[in-house]
């Protein structure tokens, strides 16, 4: 029987593992360590019908230890319910697990997280990259990448050529 | 090479009645080119909504000649860049512009194509003519079809006006 | 000339590794793939046996921008996005930003965006059905709805003074409010438009070739449907009847009497009626908007976000101030983030807004439904033939620069 989530029942359901759960703007978000991860969200998908994983992306606190928040949007088609999981990693090592496993529409989107801020989905195994192209140095997202440093990949023209 | 004009210098020059026959095929020439040409709508964004629009009716670029595109570089001869260029297509685009045959002409539609728009970052190429050699700037984000049919009329006179060597290097 | 190589910018996961395929490379510069992306395709004959999508052509750097630029100025950034219904990237945007700093918006711009957002939907979904009919080969069906396309786009020049990429929305509420006779001219758009679309039901709907062109091709299965994200139109067309505006409703949507049409099969013929009526459903639900539509205030009497009347702004300091702080600083938005969920026409189109206080975003998010799109479209190409690509990808809908971002 698929429950409808409510912070209550998710901290009842889920114990210690669901980290912090509150609600932000009538969204449901759990803040938990990433070793928790891939044992919440099939729980999240199995018992609560949060069945469309609509977005992963990632913030990057700059000056702060662990830097990168992970966050993940669920949905349920059933409930018509939201949830939002965050997840600190840290610069050294940033590596998650992925969700590929669970849900189809992981693949594209932790390639794009993976190309913008250097996050390491751990388990999906194809994480070239999809917006930028190859031979592109570096993570454009994160706070330390100057935003018009190009890297062209035709030589520019020069005067009358 | 480039249909451009260049002054006729004296050590060239022929007889006058070999100056009047050239002026006379550039005409002729210029007006058979200007009025067939076959655009490559190199379409990427935006301005896309706008080259669909000037293409059909009220706005029409048949009645320029400059209707059918044709999606081969062989097959045509005005390559037209619409929408904003990232440096992920600009070899896609210095491709497609090597392959056209001569002669050829560029039309940077839109802001972003002339100049980067406002997307002056990491990803986006500030201008095609960083790559390629552009004709006729269209400005605009994006431009009005007016604005493109007059572009094409201004890009029509240019063509009307050049040197068009067909048989030798210079006649 | 450069003597150079040109480089790949991609790296296919594929050779030509099996007997008996072919690997062919189509895009990122064809006409069917709307100019950005690129599908490496291994056939057997003409048989698509694996796939390999490509997209990120027309990233632009959208996020990147967003960290140096004011809240209101962002707008014009946001409109890029899906730029085919440029107002509904505007308001789903702006809505995002007053739940963060805590706004309530007036009616009269609540049903005024209700009715701008379907407006806009109906001229993306024109887009759609006009370029993937065109790629067909119906091009008298194309020249029609570009035209019926071309009076809405007048007509939204003459309110917003743009045809294409509007910057109508503010933090707030709306630029400027309606001009005299607008809705008298929508009136006539909306009967104009009954004729021509009635040409395009008399050309499509029975029409032999395009039914055996459409029909149980490119077939999504609910399941997949779901489990790879998909929303909007591409769900409801493999029978899934899910609408944000019907199951969680935002604007004036709770109001108003609509149904949601839905498919049987997945295929690209369903995509293209349920498409049709969703346009259909769409001018309903404008003509009950004309008429429910508020006299009252446009925007919201906040001066946190919304600019002084300019009269006020040349006699009065306080004033004066305020306009400047609001240009040069723009509005402080306080420390948190937020994620909101439009209906866009392609589907769930979410802004994930993370705020520091201050005028600018500390990151911005876009959650686009033709990204999602594309990391399932794999599914409904292989196992078809080389030439229904051409009607399975126009029938996606799959807008470069929302994307790519």
């Amino acid at each position: 029987m698929i429950a409808p989530p409510t912070v209550e029942l998710l901290r009842e359901r889920l114990g210690a593992s669901a980290g912090e759960v509150s609600l932000s703007h009538g969204m449901l978000v759990l803040t938990l360590p990433s070793v928790e991860l891939i044992g919440v969200v099939s729980r999240l998908k199995t018992e609560f019908g949060f069945d469309m994983f609509l977005d992963v992306t990632a913030v990057d606190w700059a000056g702060q230890a662990p830097r990168f928040e992970v966050v993940w949007h669920f949905y349920s088609t059933s409930h018509f319910a939201r949830a939002r999981i965050k997840t600190r990693v840290p610069e050294a090592d940033p590596v998650v697990d992925s969700l590929t496993s669970l849900y189809g529409s992981a693949h594209f989107m932790e390639r794009e997280c993976h190309e913008m801020y250097g996050i390491v989905f751990h388990g999906n195994n194809d994480l070239r990259p999809i917006l930028l192209y190859e031979g592109f140095v570096g993570h454009p997202l994160r706070k330390d990448y100057p935003k018009t440093q190009e890297q062209p990949l035709v030589p520019y023209r020069t005067e009358g050529a | 090479m480039d249909p451009k004009t260049f002054p006729i210098r004296a050590a060239n020059a022929r007889t006058p009645a070999f100056e009047y026959f050239s002026t006379k095929k550039d005409e002729l020439v210029g007006w058979a080119r200007k009025f067939s040409l076959f655009p490559y709508p190199f379409v990427t964004a935006c301005c896309a909504m706008e080259f669909m629009a000037v293409s059909s009716s009220p706005y029409d670029t048949d009645r320029f000649g400059a209707a059918l595109p044709r999606f081969s570089p062989r097959q045509s001869d005005l390559l037209m860049v619409v929408g904003t260029v990232t440096h992920k297509q600009a070899p896609v685009l210095l491709r497609v512009y090597e392959q056209m045959c001569e002669p050829k002409w560029v039309m940077a539609f839109g802001a972003c194509a002339t100049s980067g728009g406002f997307y002056q970052n990491y990803a986006a190429v500030a201008g095609i003519d960083k790559i390629i050699p552009v004709d006729i700037y269209v400005p605009g984000c994006p431009p009005r079809p007016e604005t493109v049919i007059d572009a094409i009329m201004k890009l029509q006179d240019r063509i009307a006006r050049s040197h068009h060597p067909i048989i030798t290097g210079t006649f | 000339m450069p003597e150079f190589e040109l480089p790949n910018p991609v790296r296919p996961a594929f050779g030509a590794e099996r007997d008996g395929e072919v690997v062919v490379n189509i895009g990122p510069s064809h006409p069917a793939t709307h100019g950005t992306i690129q599908v490496i395709t291994a056939l057997d004959g003409e048989n698509v046996r694996r796939v390999d999508v490509h997209c990120g052509y027309l990233h632009r750097g959208f996020e990147k921008e967003c960290e140096d630029h004011t809240w209101a100025n962002l707008i014009p950034y946001v409109d890029r996005l899906n730029y085919c219904s440029g107002l509904i990237n505007n308001f789903a945007y702006c809505e995002a930003v007053e739940t963060l700093m805590g706004i309530e918006i007036t009616p009269r711009c609540k049903y005024l965006r209700t009715l701008l957002s379907e407006y806009s939907r109906i001229a993306d979904h024109l887009t759609c059905i006009a370029a993937s009919l065109m790629e067909l080969g119906a091009m008298t069906a194309f020249l029609y709805l570009v035209m019926i396309r071309d009076y809405v786009y007048e007509h939204l020049a003459a309110l917003t003074g743009a045809r294409v990429t509007y910057t109508y929305g503010r933090i707030g509420g709306l630029a400027r409010d309606l001009p005299d006779g607008w809705l008298t001219r929508l009136d006539e758009i909306l009967v104009q438009y009954e004729d021509f679309i009635g040409r395009i039901h008399g050309l499509m709907d029975r029409n032999r070739i395009f039914i055996d062109r459409m029909r149980n091709v490119g077939v999504i299965t609910p399941q997949d449907a779901i489990s790879y994200g998909f929303t909007g139109p591409m769900l409801r067309s493999a029978g899934v009847p899910r609408d944000l505006r019907k199951d969680a409703p935002y604007l004036a949507y709770a109001e108003l009497d609509f149904e949601v049409p839905i498919g049987i099969n997945g295929d690209n013929y369903d995509r293209y009626y349920v498409r049709m009526r969703e346009m259909d459903e769409s001018i309903r639900m404008i003509r009950q908007l004309m008429d429910r539509l508020p006299e009252g205030p446009l925007n919201v009497d906040d001066r946190r976000c919304v600019l002084p009347e300019k009269p006020l702004v040349y006699s009065e300091i306080e004033s004066l101030i305020n306009h400047f702080k609001l240009i040069m600083e723009g509005p402080q938005v306080p420390a948190g983030e937020v994620y909101t969920a439009h209906e866009a026409p392609n589907g769930e189109l979410g802004f994930y807004l993370v705020s520091t206080g201050g005028g600018t975003p500390y990151k911005m998010h876009v959650r686009s439904p033709s990204f999602v799109h594309m990391g399932g479209v794999h599914r409904m190409l292989e196992g078809y033939q080389l030439a229904d690509f051409i009607p399975t990808f126009g029938s996606i809908n799959m807008i470069g620069g929302e994307c790519d971002r």
